[in-house]
């Protein structure tokens, strides 16, 4: 599948959490997402930007178009180098938090995505890509 | 500082030499200015370039005259310092880039390593040495420069941050008992706080009964924006007043549910207005009867 990367940015912040939903919502727009999807990619890329910087303290994120068979689509994939998910599943599982959040952030990030996918080592980091199609 | 690995023994000649020749070097400096300058349209006038000049060089031979050349920042250099900030402050209100000012300061280095060559003549090491002195002086210098245009941009971001916190949360009293809120931008942790504060404190002046939570201006609404919008929700009725929220535009409705977060036990709107009307019938308010709308879900 044909990707072209549009940019990256680190995430070390509160500060840079806006700036990820910005630089997602401009790319959203520029490949012709309509406003409920550039909402839900913003949305979904909020939750996992500051999951990076929260649980992960601190990551990255990589923006990237996607062009398949004539449609377009965005694609984010956030990296983090923290303490890792010992259990994927129960962290996906809507309620639960480690910390102090709504225990929502990752399932609502999976519900807001047309593609999913989370890998995750213990003491390695955690990465999460989502993609969303232009419809 | 690693000056003393070149003079073990004696001090510098620098001090002495920018004293006794400070009037030589202005005219060399203010020579080689408007040359370079000539072809340049700076938005610094020639007579403005000349008498700055003519203050650095002179700040300089005092500063070297009372202070170190290892502490530029001692109280010695006091006068150096302020003409450093003026010239910051205003080449950057006529836009000039903190490079350029720099590079300005910079451009004394030519007049003054020609003065020095020509002193030490016969003298390659102690030349040597002067020149490391004089280029960590003029650098040093020239870096402040760069140091306080820094600092006035950061007091300006901080000023425009606590201005914009303020800005951006006020709580209107639209009617008797019925307070607004209309939320705007990035809800990040720091601002709510100062938002539920102002509510509250609204609620308590205004013996409100209700307040609206008005989210349109809120592009985004993520899990972390609807707890802090549950907690406020929760402290106003603990107080004694109910909330709706209004705003929520199809997008934002649409994003919520995705997210699983459950504002069931919140009353919520579309608009500000269907708020508004809301909050008059629970109150007891006049109801204007022609505009009511229909769509009234709560």
């Amino acid at each position: 599948m044909p990707a072209t990367k549009r940019g990256s940015l680190s995430i070390r912040s509160q500060d840079d959490v806006v700036g990820v939903r910005q630089a997602v919502r401009r790319a959203a727009v520029d490949i012709g997402l309509n406003l409920i999807d550039q909402t839900k990619i913003v949305t979904a890329a909020s939750e996992l930007a500051r999951n990076a910087f929260v649980y992960g303290r601190g990551g990255e994120v990589l923006i990237e178009d996607l062009q398949e068979s004539g449609r377009r689509g965005l694609r984010l994939s956030f990296e983090d180098h923290g303490p890792g998910i010992p259990d994927i599943q129960k962290a996906m599982t809507d309620g639960y938090t480690s910390g102090t959040g709504l225990g929502l952030g990752l399932g609502g990030a999976k519900r807001l995505s047309d593609e999913f996918q989370i890998f995750s080592e213990e003491g390695a980091g955690t990465r999460v890509v989502i993609t969303r199609w232009k419809s | 500082m690693k000056q003393e690995n070149f003079t073990p023994s004696s001090r510098s000649r620098l001090p002495e030499i920018l004293i006794r020749e400070q009037s030589s070097l202005l005219a060399d400096w203010i020579e080689s200015l408007s040359a370079s300058a000539g072809g340049r349209t700076g938005s610094r006038s020639r007579q403005q370039l000349h008498e700055d000049a003519r203050t650095f060089v002179t700040a300089l031979a005092r500063g070297v005259q009372d202070g170190s050349l290892q502490d530029l920042k001692s109280s010695e250099w006091s006068r150096m310092h302020e003409f450093l900030t003026e010239l910051s402050r205003s080449r950057a209100e006529e836009g000039t880039s903190p490079t350029e000012t720099a590079t300005f300061l910079f451009s004394f280095k030519r007049p003054l390593f020609g003065l020095l060559k020509k002193e030490l003549a016969g003298e390659p090491e102690a030349l040597a040495e002067e020149l490391w002195h004089a280029t960590a002086l003029i650098d040093g210098l020239g870096l402040q420069t760069t140091e306080i245009f820094q600092r006035s941009r950061e007091e300006i971001i901080r000023r425009q941050q606590q201005e914009l916190m303020d800005l951006s949360t006020p709580v209107v009293k639209l009617w008797k008992d019925i307070l607004a809120l209309p939320l705007i931008g990035t809800l990040d942790s720091s601002r709510t706080q100062v938002v539920m504060q102002n509510l509250l404190e609204a609620i308590v002046a205004h013996s409100a009964t209700i307040a609206i939570i008005d989210i349109t201006g809120v592009p985004t609404v993520d899990t972390l924006v609807a707890q802090h919008l549950l907690k406020t929700v929760a402290a106003a009725r603990l107080m004694g007043a109910d909330c709706i929220i209004s705003g929520i535009r199809p997008q934002i409705a649409q994003t919520i549910i995705h997210l699983g977060v459950d504002l069931a036990d919140v009353t919520t709107k579309a608009t500000l207005a269907d708020a508004f009307q809301l909050a008059l019938r629970r109150t007891g308010g006049p109801l204007p009867a022609s505009t009511a709308s229909s769509k009234q879900l709560a």
